[in-house]
């Protein structure tokens, strides 16, 4: 299957996709609905950037693109929020009224680890579990005659995992780590007089500056990303393909120089779902994305200009059935007092009711389904209008 | 973990897989490995296996990728390298490695492929806790050390074949034997003791037309005539070559060579003289007895880390670590050859050379990053921390522990543990 498949896909063994993979399995309904997770936490008030309140540039003005109009400024979202500047296929879907992010939105936990903070995004619960939301989606949707794995070949995200049948696709090949991760295994190494040398030689014989090496950041590969997107879109247009994909994005830890670091990923996120939307072609009416991130980051810049784990960020929805063209959600403000413990936007949207508002109009699930696919969400209701149905 | 347990299983062993019990004592977690029995030794496929498969592939002549040889060496290679990655006894496969090595056969000759898996089950395994006269003999006689340095085909110039061809001695063997094997050039052998233990040697071969093939002394390729090794007469026939074996096993140089090896290996690049007169006075009191070496390594009380690990080392080690399921394990044969250290396929019959400068080249070490990669993303790990803790104990160091929590994924953290000084090391 995977040889017939990859054979229609064109596609080939050569990409480095060190920073991103797809997951993707059958279901019973001629709908579409894809999950992508940005791994590491986005910033939030990067991509939306919160441009009309007054106390944004006092926490964080360095990170403040110009305000829409000005040059490489904000694309504005209506006169409150603008997309940053990199957004700019996504900006011409939210014209078309087909994206809409929803803001100030967190899961039910309020933990700053990304390994346990991922765990509950993918579980759907404010614990670990042995199975992952997606999965569920995929049960309650019924298995179809023609479930089979794809091909197993690297390791299923979590939010897939569980008991209906899943599989991955990914090219083989020498992918590599980013350019971020090498450079800080130098950095770990520097001590060692054998490795430390040795490793450093050989990344700048590879082609890394010394600039790079020493923590700046360089142009990922653009391309990744938008590749497995278009693959994804491929496969889930055939007309025996799969309905559910899930497409992961690593590379949004934004620690320090985030003003620079934060518009690669945000350009190849951009680029994955208009590449998604162009290789979905007319399926594109019948299909929902759904783009969430462990948590936020802090509302202030840190000490090495970039930002740290904090809780509420964005999330985004968009597809050809989308309400969009307006942004979702309550905005908690960042003024005295209502930033959340004093340093990160304040959570005031579930995760899960954005997830489970999609879910209902994309597959008109019921209670107790949505209810199995988010164990203990009982309160937590669906967010109504998220479609145009 | 204590320190001295953590040590002894990266030192000793091929490093802690989360899945197995920590030691109660490490030194006799080491010694219970040496009375343990190598479930490898003399495994099937048999040297005469091999050399049947040799003879076939030399009657129909195959491509050299789809012969029978090539398939033996792969299914034995790929056989040998799974076995180390899931062993109870990884001190023992140490010694295997140590020991395959110092008598290094490559496929780089692509005529052993056939009988190399052979060679370490049936020359090597067998003897890694006995007597080193009895592993030299056994390497000795091998189809795949004769094929490997020619003396298979060595003739005497007087005996009744080298009287009718114009072939002769090959002394390939015999000097790889003095230098490399047993007393090395500080025993201050000359020219004339190469040639005297090559004649010694001559009708040492193979016979593959026999069933099954195998080693076969060929009297009518004996050089007639006493010979002299480092001043000691031996007599003619195959019982000269044995003796000559014997004595040169048995010779203080021999002790000496062994015992700097033996520490290099497992001790530091450069090995403590003291611990070298230590492992020597072992072997010359146990008559070379190679578990009583063993063991007295295992005692020598030295610091952790001094060495990097090998890219075979590491492979396996990496793979113990994240505790993966077999079908997730990267081809080993290919990552091998990828780190720079392609399996039983040395350079030259010295071997794989045995200090960090020759191991971290740059290009080579970006490559272990690289591999660090691509196998952390096929664990499923939920807490990488917890896997590093369970793994190295105190060896994780507080640098390593700190980059991994600021890890912005499992992925980056595993690799991260792997990539770091303290894994590279042992």
């Amino acid at each position: 299957m995977l040889t017939r498949r990859s054979a229609l896909l064109g596609l080939t063994t050569a990409f480095g996709l060190g920073s991103a993979r797809i997951a993707v399995a059958q279901a019973a309904t001629d709908r579409r609905f894809v999950v992508v997770i940005l791994r590491g936490a986005m910033d939030g008030m990067a991509a939306v950037v919160p441009y009309g309140d007054a106390a944004l540039a006092g926490l964080r003005g360095p990170l403040v693109p110009p305000e829409p109009g000005q040059p490489d400024g904000l694309l504005d979202l209506g006169g409150r929020f603008g997309l940053h500047p990199a957004l700019v296929n996504l900006h011409a879907m939210y014209a078309a009224g087909e994206f809409a992010p929803i803001h100030a939105v967190a899961g039910p936990y309020r933990i700053r680890s990304h390994f346990e903070a991922q765990d509950c995004l993918e579980s759907g619960a404010d614990h670990r579990m042995t199975s992952g939301w997606l999965n569920r989606v995929v049960a309650a949707l019924g298995p179809t005659p023609e479930s089979e794995a794809l091909a197993i070949g690297v390791t299923v995200p979590l939010l897939l995992r569980g008991g209906a049948e899943v599989g991955t696709w990914a090219p083989h090949g020498p992918a590599t780590p980013t350019t971020d991760l090498y450079a800080r295994i130098a950095a770990l190494n520097a001590p060692d007089p054998v490795t430390g040398t040795a490793i450093t030689e050989g990344l700048r014989a590879r082609g890394f500056s010394d600039a790079v090496l020493q923590g700046v950041p360089a142009e990922r590969n653009r391309f990744a990303f938008p590749a497995l997107a278009a693959a994804a879109g491929t496969l889930l247009a055939t007309a025996d393909g799969p309905r559910i994909a899930a497409l992961e994005l690593d590379g949004w830890d934004t620690h320090a120089a985030q003003a620079a670091r934060v518009t690669g990923p945000l350009r190849q996120l951009d680029a994955g779902m208009a590449a998604l939307k162009t290789s979905l072609g007319p399926i594109w009416a019948r299909t929902t994305v759904l783009v969430m991130t462990e948590f936020g980051r802090t509302a202030r810049i840190n000490g090495t200009g970039g930002t740290d784990h904090g809780t509420a960020g964005v999330a985004f929805l968009l597809g050809g059935a989308v309400a969009g063209g307006r942004v979702l959600g309550t905005w908690p403000g960042l003024g005295p007092g209502q930033l959340f413990e004093d340093r990160d936007l304040a959570p005031t949207t579930d995760l899960r009711s954005v997830a489970k508002g999609a879910l209902v109009a994309q597959f008109d699930l019921g209670a107790p389904a949505l209810e199995r696919i988010f164990p203990g969400s009982a309160g937590v209701a669906p967010m109504a209008g998220l479609l145009r149905v | 973990m204590d320190t001295a347990t953590a040590h002894a299983l990266v030192r000793f062993g091929l490093g802690h897989r989360p899945s197995d019990p920590v030691p109660a004592d490490p030194v006799a977690w080491l010694l219970a490995q040496l009375a343990a029995p190598d479930p490898l030794a003399g495994a099937a496929p048999s040297s005469a296996e091999g050399l049947a498969a040799l003879r076939a592939d030399r009657k129909d002549k195959p491509p050299p990728a789809q012969s029978r040889s090539a398939a033996l060496f792969r299914a034995g290679a790929r056989a040998q390298l799974a076995h180390a990655v899931a062993t109870d006894l990884p001190f023992r496969e140490r010694l295997v490695w140590f020991w395959t090595n110092h008598f290094t056969v490559s496929v780089r000759r692509g005529q052993c492929a056939a009988v190399l898996p052979a060679f370490v089950a049936e020359a090597i395994r067998p003897h890694v806790t006995g007597r080193f006269a009895d592993m030299l003999l056994a390497v000795m006689r091998h189809p795949a050390m004769l094929l490997y340095l020619d003396n298979a085909s060595s003739i005497g110039p007087d005996s009744a074949a080298g009287q009718r061809s114009r072939r002769g001695l090959n002394e390939n063997l015999a000097r790889e034997c003095l230098e490399l094997h047993t007393v090395s050039p500080a025993a201050g052998y000359t020219q004339q003791d190469v040639t005297a233990f090559a004649a010694m040697l001559t009708g040492w071969s193979i016979d593959l037309r026999a069933d099954p093939p195998g080693f076969r002394f060929r009297p009518g390729a004996h050089q007639p005539g006493t010979q002299t090794v480092l001043g000691q007469a031996f007599p003619p026939g195959e019982a000269g070559g044995l003796a000559a074996l014997a004595f040169l096993a048995a010779h203080p140089a021999t002790h000496r060579h062994l015992a700097t090896q033996l520490t290099r290996h497992f001790v530091a690049d450069e090995p403590p003289p003291a611990a070298i007169r230590a492992i020597e006075a072992v072997l010359r009191d146990t008559n070379g007895d190679l578990g009583a070496a063993a063991a007295a390594l295992a005692r020598l009380e030295t610091p952790p880390g001094a060495k990097l690990r090998t890219p075979q080392e590491l492979a396996v080690a990496s793979l113990r670590a994240l505790d993966l399921p077999e079908d997730r394990h990267p081809d080993l044969l290919a990552t091998l050859a990828a780190l720079g250290q392609p399996f039983w396929r040395a350079p030259a019959p010295n071997g794989w050379p045995d200090t960090a400068g020759d191991w971290a080249g740059p290009e080579a070490m970006v490559r272990r990053i690289d591999f660090a990669w691509t196998v952390a993303g096929r664990s499923n790990a939920p807490d990488p921390l917890a896997l590093a803790e369970t793994v190295q104990g105190p060896l994780l160091d507080p640098d390593t522990r700190l980059a991994m929590q600021r890890a912005a994924s499992r992925r980056e953290a595993l690799t991260l543990f792997l990539a770091a000084p303290a894994f590279q090391r042992r």
